[in-house]
């Protein structure tokens, strides 16, 4: 579904991913870690269609189609998602109109009649469940106010009632509690299907225990260095990042 | 060049003429505003309190003034189709300068009194006597005007521990068939713990003709009594408007006064609130959506006489394309009024480059143990919600749209009147999306904004 091939970008001349090479199919779990600063959120940036990067060479397709010769909300509408690491809070836009304008452009994007208000608050009071929110967070403005639990599992919720093809989960774990990780892990792992696919970008070893990958690959300095299956998060969680960089410092 | 020289010249080629169609009341004074016009001048942009306005140039223009008090259209209920309908409201219209009371009217018998000058000053000699032209001040050279000119005006009296069942509304309409300039003219007194609440919509039936409105509306709030004032310009890009509204509010009243602008020429609004009773509150608030070249420029004065008191004041502005807003607002406190708390806000969102906004808080405190702030800000939408919303499929015009209402939605709950608010907010929607009923024969182009 996704392949990303010699990606580079950069933010204000800056080149912060430096040629990166990504293939990943449907039902697939990949999980992407490195240290601080190797480019992890830029990717996910990059691939969401942030304006504040640039894109300087290299291709992304996405089920056959140019991503990055589309704007941000295509790219949604195609089925790309991305749960933030710092979700946005937008005073005054309550949940219920925010879901209710998203799903209603997506709709409109193939050609469909809006959702009555019945079936979407249906839907929302449905896929709310799966992570387990209260039905207060509609009148609530997007998270406004939230603690850092509620952000992250309404990011999952969002996830939900839009039904992507392909989710980015920028780390999800960051800033969560072993209970709400696991709400939110279980979240994800119901929405799971052979058809869509979940890239976890992380720092630790813990959120990978509850949602498991089929490939990990390791980013560092722009480039993945190394790809794996599940055993080398294992193994870096032991042993840390120093021997990878090690590698790749010597190589250079 | 002096713009008002074609109006004094003309006052005084038909002078005899507008006395005689006038209560005797409003000649007294129009004798006392020509002498402040003899020498006066209309500010130009750059003079003190109009940084960003111009008003010799809004009164330059050859504006026909209805001396001969011609009628106009007999019923514009009939033609006319407010934005604002159904609000079980006691419905009054004013075409262009005449008013006209409508079926809903008799609603509020018995309770309160609308009714025009010329009836008031028969039926209510005294009141009118003590209150008009009280207020307002006629060293402002536009309040002369209208004071010189004015040969009717609409007189709303609640008397002592009347609470009026329904709200009054009033809707202004430009429909004639030439460029003209209006006098309008509001006296609203409100007795002892009585209580009202009002809405006056200025709308322009035909976009084709210039209009400049030239408002003066002085209100009481008597000992105790609560008064809740909607003015709404939902006009035209060739509509212009000059309003002061003066307010005086005695012990223990409750004022709120909202001055909504969503489409509109020119405009500048001024308030001047003297609290005088101990215990009164006071609530001011604006909002303006501006594209196009729309100019709204407000000027709010709030003077602290007593203590105890408590005013709170917001305005906003959300402007686009070359739009010029202009917000002033200074709060006074005397001497000797302890224990005031007076906030004000202004809070400004330019969603283009080319729009322009100028803001000038201003406090002034001669009383120690007193609460007092002022807040001004100007900012553009903010990057990071937009592309929040543009990864959830939102396109980029409709996150603006959400994010613009979103900015203004406090200032529309602050109104006290549930189906003015619903009304509001779909209004406010419906202006965002370019989609106001008056939107098809502008020629703002808000759609882009």
């Amino acid at each position: 579904m996704l392949e990303i091939k010699d990606l580079r970008a950069s933010i204000e001349d800056k080149e912060i991913l430096k040629g990166i090479n990504l293939t990943v199919k449907p039902g697939e779990v990949h999980a992407i870690m490195g240290p601080n600063g190797s480019g992890k959120s830029t990717l996910s940036s990059v691939l969401t269609g942030h304006p504040a990067f640039t894109v300087t060479g290299g291709s992304v397709s996405f089920y056959g189609k140019d991503l990055l010769a589309l704007s941000p909300e295509d790219r949604a509408h195609e089925g790309l998602f991305l749960s933030f690491q710092y979700p946005v809070e937008i005073p005054g836009v309550s949940m219920v109109n925010f879901m209710r304008t998203a799903l209603n452009e997506k709709r409109k994007y193939f050609g469909q009649e809006p959702l009555s208000a019945a079936d979407f608050l249906k839907l929302m009071r449905e896929k709310r469940s799966i992570v387990q929110l209260d039905n207060k967070l509609a009148s609530r403005a997007v998270n406004e106010g939230f603690s850092g639990g509620e952000k992250k599992r309404n990011e999952i919720f969002q996830m939900a009632m839009l039904e992507p093809r392909l989710s980015i989960l920028d780390e999800t774990d960051s800033g969560l509690d072993i209970d709400a990780l696991r709400i939110v892990a279980s979240g994800v792992n119901t929405l799971k299907s052979k058809d869509n696919a979940t890239i976890v970008i992380t720092h630790y070893q813990r959120l990978l225990d509850y949602i498991k990958p089929d490939f990990v690959h390791v980013l560092y300095k722009g480039r993945i260095v190394m790809s794996a299956g599940p055993e080398l998060a294992l193994e870096l969680e032991e042993k840390g990042y120093d021997w990878i960089k090690e590698q790749v410092d010597a190589q250079q | 060049m002096n713009a008002l020289k074609q109006y004094i010249d003309l006052f005084d080629q038909n002078s005899s003429l507008i006395e005689e169609q006038s209560p005797a009341l409003l000649n007294t004074l129009r004798r006392v505003a020509r002498e402040h016009l003899q020498d006066a001048q209309l500010p130009r942009k750059g003079s003190e309190d109009y940084e960003a306005t111009d008003l010799e140039a809004v009164f330059a223009h050859d504006y026909g003034v209805n001396v001969n008090r011609l009628p106009f259209e007999a019923d514009p209920a009939n033609t006319f189709h407010c934005d604002v309908p159904n609000m079980s409201t006691c419905m009054y219209y004013n075409s262009n300068d005449t008013f006209h009371s409508s079926a809903t009217a008799e609603r509020n018998i018995g309770q309160v009194v609308v009714e025009p000058f010329s009836m008031a000053a028969v039926d209510y000699p005294e009141v009118m006597s003590d209150h008009y032209g009280k207020l307002a001040n006629l060293s402002d050279p536009t309040v002369a005007l209208n004071t010189l000119l004015l040969q009717d005006g609409l007189f709303i009296y609640v008397p002592d521990g009347v609470v009026a069942e329904r709200p009054i509304q009033l809707v202004n309409i430009f429909n004639a068939a030439l460029d003209m300039m209006v006098q309008r003219r509001l006296l609203i007194i409100v007795g002892k713990n009585a209580a009202i609440k009002l809405l006056a919509c200025d709308h322009t039936q035909s976009p084709d003709y210039h209009y400049l409105n030239n408002q003066v509306v002085e209100i009481v709030a008597m000992q105790g009594s609560t008064v809740d004032f909607y003015d709404m310009e939902e006009s035209t890009p060739l509509t212009s408007r000059v309003s002061s509204i003066y307010v005086e509010q005695h012990e223990g009243s409750n004022v709120l006064i909202d001055g909504i602008t969503l489409v509109n020429g020119f405009t500048r609004n001024n308030y001047h609130v003297e609290v005088n009773g101990e215990h009164a509150e006071t609530q001011l608030l604006g909002m303006t959506i501006a594209s196009g070249n729309q100019h709204v420029d407000s000027h709010t004065f709030i003077s602290h006489n007593a203590p105890h008191c408590h005013s709170n004041e917001m305005f906003k502005y959300v402007l686009n394309d070359n739009a010029v807003g202009a917000f002033a607002g200074k709060i006074l406190v005397k001497p000797n009024c302890p224990r005031v708390e007076a906030y004000q806000g202004n809070r400004n969102l330019c969603g283009a480059p080319t729009a322009k906004m100028y803001t000038k808080p201003q406090l002034e405190i001669y009383t120690d143990d007193v609460m007092c702030s002022h807040g001004s800000a100007v900012g553009q939408l903010d990057e990071e919600a937009l592309f929040y919303m543009r990864t959830r499929g939102i396109g980029i015009d409709e996150a603006r749209r959400l994010l613009m209402q979103a900015f203004v939605a406090d200032v529309i709950d602050g109104v006290r009147l549930d189906a003015l608010k619903d009304r509001l907010h779909y209004l406010v929607e419906k202006r965002f999306a370019g989609t106001l009923s008056n939107c098809a024969g502008c020629l703002q182009a808000c759609r882009k904004s």
